[in-house]
């Protein structure tokens, strides 16, 4: 069963985030294993299991690019494993600039705003992304969650270099 | 007994009101302990016959043998420091790198030898304990309390952890509350206790963070409520970060200046708790007032040491900004800004400076709630949810693991297979490969913690997968499953898919505990506690008595029919016997006694037996009875 059928939603990119958590606080209402507490233990490993299946879904589905990776993945496009080399050469050189300007960012105001424009950026390209989808153009589809996920991966950068630059100060 | 054994797959019958034991909550903490109770939603400490709830969480073995739990062991501190433990919950699952140092010197005296790779023990009252054995004498005592309290006996509980607890801490914890006898239904992470404490007692809604400072560890927590769901968004801490600290920079103070003053002072472990212990209560003091002062005498050398709120506040401003630097980034990792936040719970004794309360205010931009009690809402919010995992609440509790697990890669690389502030429980897996040609065996080593090499994060278990066919580099597929329960505690497994013959090998870590010293550890108790022992062995009897003679009461009430007067007569005499041994106090007599009805009322049994498999085969086809004994 797929995460989107196991918590009764329809497969689609865009999901109320609201409509997903109601449907995974029913479903948890039920699974839970706090609901199997002194049941039989094969009664209690099954709501064990269910609400694993129910967590893991939740928490893929909740993050809108975890998400699209994973819709992506149900459609047939397969992203190579996570930490691997890019093999899209403009990515690499975009990649390459930005942790450049990351670098020399020294206050955490100029880290700021960086951050600011990759949220900005990831925001247009997830909203990109329905079109994408909508026309089944699989190698679009990989490039731009390709790119996405760099992004993603940059704001936990600008995150960490923030936390080194405030601590520096204090 | 045979007469229970009678019911539907599945219906397992209720217990009846008044027989089941009861299940209380209890917050095991670092200086502090406290045991709760919930009726109908409606939560209580429980107190001593003075009226206190906090039971000190401090363990003496004196000279004069027994031993002590409470506010007697802290007596006992000041004259017999090598036999008294304090603190103890530092220790839980800790090596002795973990530990911390006044002016060198540690507050215990550690076993030689251990600590290295496992869980350090202590010598105290000239004896090796683990720190699982003597927080099992502080439960022991708060089930104690609360059997007193009750007038019941209490086997069950909810205990609560800190959040930031990893799966050594965990596993340590549960193990303790298996010495002192006590089921644990669920582990709960003491700030979402303490949000439930809040949260029924408000209908509150919205965003809620809980700020836990207490003795030894420091807990920052997101969560949201939503009728009655309890969700954990995100959680950080530090389990090495608490009121301790305040007190060891101020007995540091206090030692450096005797030294100024030119007194040579050996300092030992005594010297070391009887400073901590005049470095606390001027702690406390400065809460309340803007300056105090104490006379701390060491190998019979007074000095006099003056101590105002800004200068202890100087000193403890690092541990502060600490605490904050911590909430901030849980903040960021929910995605959430301080703005979001519509209240913030202040949970721990530590929580009640003043430095703090302004601190964490500003922080958030709203003035944190204390309204009940931060040495009690932990406790509360473990009985409410002991009550609705018993009694079977509406409320949902939906919590996350604090910290990464991951498995060791090539170069000491951590591999993450959990990532922290995943919701529990969870299984999740991982795929890896052989390096080598004809590589048959894999070492799998599990791991906790934030960074990225191995080198830097909790080491929890190591696990070699054998038997892998021999095959070139990278073509075995070895697939690695971690499943983290609703307590949080993590079981690993292995196997090899391409060749299907999948080699499993199951994993719980627990740091340094051997399944032999947990049998040691549950015979000193016995040996320890023996009136204890005893007392609560007749506990148990009365309760399983009482348990088999409702059961025979309602299958005579259903099934009497079955036997012939001379029978029945038989029966109730029996009942009668063991009704009268009840009453009594000895334990054999009312063992023998249950033993006696068990055997007389056996055919009965077995008529019951024979008529209820008659019935459920009445009437069945062949295909349907192969279908049912299929199921």
């Amino acid at each position: 069963m797929d995460h989107f059928a196991r918590l009764g939603l329809p497969a689609a990119l865009d999901l109320e985030p609201a409509a997903l958590d109601r449907a995974y606080f029913t479903a948890q209402r039920q699974w839970h294993p706090d609901r199997f507490v002194g049941r039989p233990p094969d009664e209690r490993a099954k709501a064990s299991t269910e609400a694993a299946g129910l967590n893991d879904a939740y928490r893929t589905l909740k993050d809108p690019l975890s998400r699209a990776v994973y819709l992506a993945g149900l459609n047939g496009v397969e992203l190579p494993g996570d930490g691997k080399t890019i093999d899209d050469a403009d990515l690499l050189m975009e990649a390459m600039e930005a942790r450049e300007a990351l670098h020399e960012a020294a206050t955490p105001e100029a880290v700021d705003a960086l951050a600011t424009q990759v949220r900005q950026d990831m925001q247009r390209s997830l909203e990109g992304l329905g079109t994408l989808f909508l026309r089944h153009d699989k190698a679009a589809i990989r490039k731009a969650l390709l790119r996405l996920r760099y992004l993603d991966k940059f704001a936990e950068e600008a995150r960490a270099r923030r936390t080194n630059l405030q601590r520096v100060k204090a | 007994m045979s007469l229970l054994e009678i019911h539907e797959p599945g219906e397992t019958p209720l217990p009846h009101a008044g027989e089941a034991s009861l299940a209380v909550g209890i917050d095991l903490g670092t200086t502090n302990s406290v045991v709760a109770i919930a009726r109908d939603g409606v939560p209580a400490a429980l107190h001593d016959d003075t009226g206190k709830a906090l039971v000190p969480s401090v363990v003496a073995y004196p000279d004069a043998g027994g031993v002590l739990v409470g506010e007697e062991a802290r007596l006992l501190m000041a004259r017999e420091p090598r036999n008294a433990v304090a603190s103890i919950k530092r220790l839980m699952g800790r090596g002795a790198a973990d530990l911390h140092t006044v002016a060198g010197v540690l507050p215990y005296e550690i076993e030689p030898g251990s600590g290295q790779t496992d869980m350090v023990k202590l010598r105290i009252g000239g004896k090796a304990r683990s720190p699982v054995e003597i927080s099992a004498e502080i439960l022991k005592a708060l089930r104690g309390r609360a059997e007193a309290a009750l007038d019941k006996p209490v086997e069950r509980a909810v205990i609560t952890v800190p959040a930031y607890f990893d799966d050594a801490a965990r596993t340590a914890t549960r193990d303790a509350a298996r010495v002192a006898g006590l089921e644990v239904l669920r582990l709960v992470n003491e700030p979402t206790a303490a949000a439930l404490a809040y949260g029924l007692d408000k209908g509150s809604e919205g965003l809620y963070a809980v700020y836990d400072l207490g003795g030894g560890t420091f807990d920052f927590s997101l969560l949201r409520l939503e009728k009655g769901v309890f969700q954990v968004l995100a959680t950080g801490g530090d389990t090495a970060l608490g009121g301790d600290d305040f007190d060891r920079a101020i007995a540091e103070r206090m030692l450096a200046e005797r030294r100024k003053d030119g007194v040579a002072d050996q300092v030992d472990e005594a010297a070391v708790k009887t400073a901590l212990a005049l470095a606390r209560q001027m702690k406390e003091q400065l809460s309340e007032r803007d300056q105090t002062s104490g006379r701390l005498e060491l190998a019979g050398t007074p000095s006099f040491h003056s101590l105002g709120r800004a200068e202890f506040e100087a000193m403890i401003t690092k541990y502060i900004s600490r605490t904050l630097d911590i909430a901030t980034n849980v903040l960021a990792d929910a995605g959430m800004s301080a703005s979001d936040v519509q209240g913030v719970v202040l949970v721990g004794g530590s929580t009640r400076l003043p430095l703090v309360r302004a601190e964490v205010a500003g922080m958030i931009g709203k003035p944190a709630l204390t309204d009940i009690d931060p040495d009690e809402v932990v406790a509360l919010g473990a009985a409410l949810q002991a009550e609705a995992l018993t009694g079977g609440g509406d409320t949902l509790l939906l919590d996350i693991t604090p910290l990464s697990l991951g498995l060791e890669t090539m170069g000491g690389i951590v591999e993450k297979v959990v990532p922290r502030n995943t919701p529990i429980p969870v299984q999740l897996a991982q795929e890896f490969t052989t390096y080598q040609d004809g590589q048959t065996a894999m070492a799998i080593h599990v791991v906790q913690g934030e960074r990225e090499m191995v080198a830097d994060c909790r080491s929890l278990a190591r696990f070699e997968l054998s038997g892998i066919p021999p095959m070139t580099a990278g073509a075995a597929r070895i697939r690695v499953s971690f499943a983290v329960d609703a307590d949080g505690l993590l079981a690993v497994s292995a196997e090899e898919r391409t060749t299907g013959v999948a080699q499993r090998i199951e994993v719980k870590p627990s740091y340094g505990l051997s399944h032999d010293d947990m049998a040691d550890m549950l015979y000193d108790s016995l040996e320890h506690a023996e009136a204890d022992v005893t007392q609560r062995l007749l506990v148990e009897a009365r309760v399983e008595a009482r348990r088999n003679l409702l059961a025979l009461d309602a299958a005579l009430a259903k099934d009497g029919g079955l036997l012939a007067a001379d029978e029945c007569a038989a029966l109730d005499a029996g009942r009668a016997h063991l009704e009268a041994a009840i009453a009594g106090e000895d334990r054999d007599a009312i063992n023998a006694a249950a033993e006696a009805l068990e055997s007389l009322s056996k055919p009965f049994a077995e008529r019951r037996m024979d008529r209820g498999i008659r019935e459920a085969l009445a009437g069945l086809s062949v295909g349907e009875l192969e279908s049912r004994v299929g199921e």
